[in-house]
């Protein structure tokens, strides 16, 4: 932990596809003391597009979905469906958890199982700062770093009508997960204060008509909103599990039709804006001219750039640093 | 009525939850303690056998013969049972997820003594919802679980008629740290789930016997006036269920018939000799009134928080039931709370409120989906009695006051006053079980398995006489439990913390923690991170649990997995996750296997983390701990939470480099 490999190492080591490497850089990824800021930022320019000359090839999926939803357990079940397919897969979990104390009780990990001896599998828990729905510090900088490295990388929030709008920007592919019997996202679907997702997932099928009715309800109000597109599916993560291999792929199937530099870029910079408002908060942010001056900037900046150069370059607009 | 009986009253059966080592050496200790007159046998199973692994397997390490007998086939069966006549013992079996599988051994070593099963009497504990909750020998998803519950009910009743086939537990919930509403509430609710269940497999008229072959095995604690007054709480919800719910008239299946061990959860590490009063006292709560009297009683003995009580320290636990049988006048009079305002009026409040928990279980969805509310509530409660604790409200004489003691010659010659088991067993029994394996029929043996794993995939047949026809077949623990597990698949009980209620407002000694946790996490770049872990097959939660809600409200971000981990799951998680520090939980006895074993997996992964361990550990171990390069080492005498966070948090800073307090 007290490792002093420098960041552009640890981002060979990941482009080279060595695994191994991904605790070390999520440990620099997620600290803020100054020397590990600058081997994150070389750590990240090291797996930039511009570098590796493409968009990195790992899926970023996000799962988000309201508390107790089955999210953790149909990952569980995901995760061994991949490996299956002999993907590796590393899942990144926010924890929504307030922040009264400032600790955290990281509890996805638990439903998650793995077989220790697999190191094409890795799970790391965060805190999200406080917002449901919200990602935690360093979430969108891991989930592009690791891109590189793993053919698949989840990231699990917890999120209810608007507040998935985080991982939306972060995923090339977006499944929300809602149990049967909540009306909440049926409501917030039709009302329009929630996106359309790229794949809905019901869980806990095992429980039988209320979870049919359930498909039946969301795949009506998708229909009557446009997103005809969008599939629906029925899992359950309890043995026997269901599901598992049509959700796989519904994912895949979406990735092959996402517009995937537009949306990385969207991520690198969303992590940026969102960096550089963590940093300077409201006041960095008059100084640009507000948010939306600041992302015409971003708008304008070179496509290829990763997210600590477009901090800077809101920096030095900003006349920060 | 007269304040006198006509005659005295016969005494409850006396047990002594015992076995360790091996077949044959349980079956010594067996026969030794009926000739002290000990009138009923209670099995204690080892953790390999509760959980379904044989001696040879990779999850048993270190747990074979530990805290139990290890069976693994007929044959160790009828080896633990020589010469003890089963037509005439009343045998209880602390077995859950595999009870099947030991009944039908016990069955068929009874059948090898030439006594028929219906002339079996006794106990097998099987209550699953509380292994969710609370006890940790599960094995298979709440489902199937349920299902095999139901099909030992349905077998029993027709074929073991003299069988409890079920054990509701209420003890292991106050063990978990439960309030007595809670225990009332949670017991009764998982008496309702497994009555339905059973309901639906029995013909509508054996429904009453059904009810009246349910019995409860009951907690009491120090407070034994409240207590005694659960006891006849619990008796007329009881009856209530059975009139109003399954609608049973015979008043004799209406009965609330329960066996105890009393608490164990208060007895203390520090001036242990303290232990015996409690005990007593705790015996009272269940014996003084008749109306509410137990059945069946075993105790704990005054070195329980110290390690596994040897022959002499059970004979003693032995002796105070005898005591209190056969010398005192309690068994003369009618019950002597009769017309007393206090105990009604105790137990009106215990209704109500256990009415009320009732409510919010059912809620819930009864207690098989209301594991995950009932779990974080016990979790909560727990943490309020060690606050309790803390704080000094809650007394624990020789623990948080009148602590200044003796030294204790009790704790004085070799061993240190407790049993300690030989490792040789383990190697012994590996050999042993592969002997049997190459020794038996295994046409037949193959046979009987593809037959249960048919039989398991057929929900609607019972899987009794599969399991026994493989029991006969010489098939072995781990085989029967590894064709069910296929079938069934695997299950891992909710943990609680997640949803144990927001952090503690706390004092100020936790608020200065966690000033110091916010400096040190601003030194390392992260927030202070935390692993607590659990390795082994030990289902000790409570320890674990505390310590990581309690690291929470520290200001730590906390990772608990459960129970039930490989120290390679554990290392795995430790490197993942970019832990500052791994903290060990071990209850069981097998820390020393299983600790230096976490810590070769972390240094297999360059890990370089400090490792804390807490939990049963006897003195005469923690210097091999220390040897294996454990940091720090925890006991029960160290009651005080906020203290060990300190202490963890300063040896984050030291080892990490990140300074020392202003
Ligand atoms: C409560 C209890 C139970 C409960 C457990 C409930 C639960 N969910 O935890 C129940 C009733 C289920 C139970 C069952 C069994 N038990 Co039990 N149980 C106890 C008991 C009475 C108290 C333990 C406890 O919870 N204390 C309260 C907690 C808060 O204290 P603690 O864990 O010790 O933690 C403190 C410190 O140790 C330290 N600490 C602990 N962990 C950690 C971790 C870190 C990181 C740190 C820093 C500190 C730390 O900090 C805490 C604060 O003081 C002890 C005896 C005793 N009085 O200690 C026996 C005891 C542990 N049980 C024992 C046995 C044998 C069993 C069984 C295996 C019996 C059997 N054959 O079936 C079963 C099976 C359990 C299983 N699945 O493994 C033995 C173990 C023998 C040994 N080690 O040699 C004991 C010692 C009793 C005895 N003398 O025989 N048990
Ligand atoms: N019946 C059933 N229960 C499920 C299923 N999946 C999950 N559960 C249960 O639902 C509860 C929540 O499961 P998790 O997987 O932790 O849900 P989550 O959405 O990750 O929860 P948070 O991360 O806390 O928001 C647990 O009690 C699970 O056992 C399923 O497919 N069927
Ligand atoms: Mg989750």
């Amino acid at each position: 932990m007290t490792s002093t490999i420098d960041g552009s190492e640890i981002g060979a080591r990941l482009r080279a596809g060595d695994l191994g490497a991904a605790p070390l850089a999520l440990n620099v990824l997620e600290s803020s003391a100054p020397a590990d800021r600058e081997r994150s930022a070389a750590l990240q320019r090291a797996l930039s597009p511009a570098a590796l000359g493409h968009e990195a090839d790992g899926h970023l999926i996000g799962i988000t979905g309201p508390p107790g939803a089955g999210k953790s357990s149909l990952l569980s079940e995901l995760v061994a469906a991949w490996r299956r397919r002999e993907r590796t897969v590393a899942v990144l979990a926010v924890d929504p958890s307030s922040k009264r104390t400032g600790g955290a009780l990281l509890g996805d990990r638990a439903r998650i199982s793995f077989d220790p001896r697999d190191e094409g599998v890795l799970i790391r828990s965060t805190a999200a700062a406080g917002r449901l729905g919200g990602l935690a510090p360093a979430t969108r900088e891991a989930a592009l770093a690791l891109a590189a490295a793993f053919d698949v990388v989840v990231v699990e929030t917890v999120g209810v009508g608007q507040s998935e709008t985080d991982v939306a920007e972060l995923a090339d592919t977006v499944a929300v997960v809602v149990q049967p019997g909540s009306g909440d996202t049926l409501q917030f679907l039709k009302s329009g204060i929630m996106e359309v997702p790229d794949v809905l997932v019901v869980t806990k099928a095992d429980l039988g008509d209320i979870a049919l009715r359930a498909r039946r309800d969301l795949s009506a109000a998708l229909r009557s909103i446009g997103g005809r597109r969008t599939r629906v599916l029925a899992v359950s993560a309890l043995p026997p599990a269901s599901g598992i291999d049509e959700l796989v792929e519904a994912l895949d199937e979406h990735r092959a039709r996402v517009d995937l530099p537009a949306r990385r870029l969207r991520s690198r910079r969303a992590a940026a804006l969102a960096e550089f408002g963590a940093e300077h908060g409201e006041r960095g942010l008059r100084a640009l001219g507000g948010a939306r001056a600041a992302q015409r900037l971003l708008d304008a900046a070179d496509p290829g750039a990763d997210a600590p150069t477009l901090v800077r370059l809101l920096e030095r607009q900003a006349a920060i640093a | 009525m007269s304040h006198r009986l006509p005659d005295r009253d016969e005494p409850w059966i006396m047990r002594t939850y015992a076995g360790h080592s091996t077949a044959a050496k349980s079956n010594e200790l067996y026969r030794s303690n009926l000739s002290k007159g000990q009138t009923g046998l209670s099995i204690a199973f080892d953790l390999p056998t509760q959980t379904g692994y044989d001696p040879d397997d990779e999850l048993a390490h270190g747990e074979v013969g530990k805290v139990g007998v290890p069976v693994a086939h007929r044959g160790d069966m009828i080896a633990l049972l020589d010469g003890i006549p089963l037509d005439r013992m009343n045998t209880s079996m602390t077995i859950n997820a595999t009870a099947a599988w030991l009944l039908a051994l016990y069955v068929v070593a009874a059948e090898e003594q030439g006594v028929p099963q219906e002339a079996l009497s006794g106990t097998t504990q099987n209550d699953i919802i509380k292994e969710f909750l609370a006890r940790g020998t599960y094995a298979f998803p709440p489902e199937p679980s349920m299902r095999l519950i139901a099909d030992m009910i349905a077998y029993a009743v027709e074929h073991v008629p003299k069988w409890n086939p079920v054990n509701i537990c209420s003890y292991h919930l106050q063990e978990a740290g439960a309030t007595p509403v809670q225990e009332i509430a949670y017991a009764m609710s998982n008496a309702i789930a497994v009555l339905d269940a059973a309901r639906r497999r029995v013909p509508a008229e054996l429904v009453p016997a059904v009810f009246g072959r349910i019995s409860f095995f009951v907690n009491a604690g120090v407070r034994f006036i409240e207590e005694h007054a659960k006891l006849r709480a619990m008796s007329i919800l009881w009856e209530e269920l059975g009139r109003e719910r399954y609608g049973v008239e015979d008043p004799k299946a209406l009965r609330f018939r329960y066996g105890v061990q009393v608490n164990s959860l208060g007895l203390t590490e520090s001036q242990p000799e303290n232990n015996v009063q409690r005990i007593v006292l705790e015996a009272l709560a269940v014996t003084l009134g008749r109306d509410a009297r137990a059945r069946a009683l075993q105790l704990p003995a005054w070195n329980e928080a110290l390690g596994l009580p040897r022959p002499w320290d059970q004979q003693w636990s032995l002796r105070i039931q005898q005591v209190l049988a056969y010398e005192t006048d309690l068994l003369e009079y009618p019950d002597v709370f009769e017309g007393s305002k206090v105990m009604d009026g105790l137990v009106a409040e215990l209704l109500d409120g256990a009415r009320a928990e009732m409510a919010a279980v059912a809620e819930h969805g009864g207690a098989v989906a209301g594991v995950d509310y009932m779990k974080a509530a016990l979790v909560d409660s727990h943490r309020e009695r060690l606050r309790r604790i803390e704080s000094g409200e809650q007394v624990v004489v020789g623990l948080n006051r009148f602590a200044e003691s003796e030294p204790s010659p009790l704790l004085e010659g070799p061993g240190g006053g407790i049993l300690t088991v030989d490792p040789r067993v383990e190697v012994e029994q590996r050999a042993a079980i592969e002997r049997w394996r190459a020794e038996r029929d295994s046409a037949a043996a193959e046979a009987a398995l593809a037959e249960l794993a048919r039989v398991a995939r057929a929900p609607e047949e019972n899987i009794m006489p599969a399991t026994i026809a493989a029991a006969r077949a010489g098939v072995t623990t781990g085989e029967w439990s590894r064709a069910l597990r296929a079938a069934f698949g695997e299950f891992r009980a909710p943990t609680g913390v997640g949803e144990a209620a927001a952090a503690l407002a706390g004092n100020d000694e936790l608020a200065a923690l966690r000033d110091e946790v916010e400096r040190v996490s601003e030194a390392l770049g992260r927030r202070v991170k935390i692993l607590v872990g659990k390795p082994g097959l030990d289902g000790h939660s409570n320890g674990a649990e505390q310590i990581a809600v309690r690291a929470r409200d520290a200001g730590m971000d906390v990772v608990y997995e459960g129970i039930r981990l490989t120290p390679a799951q554990i290392a795995a998680s430790a490197l993942q996750e970019g832990v500052h520090v791994v903290g060990l939980s071990i209850l069981s006895g097998s820390h020393r296997e299983l600790i230096p074993a976490v810590m070769a997996e972390l240094a297999r992964r360059d890990v370089d983390v400090p490792v804390v361990v807490g939990g049963i550990i006897p003195d005469a171990d923690v210097e091999l701990l220390r040897a294996a390069g454990v940091a720090a080492v925890y006991t029960p005498k160290d009651f005080d939470l906020t203290r060990i966070m300190r202490d963890v948090v300063a040896l984050v800073a030291q080892w990490h480099g990140a300074g020392t307090p202003a």
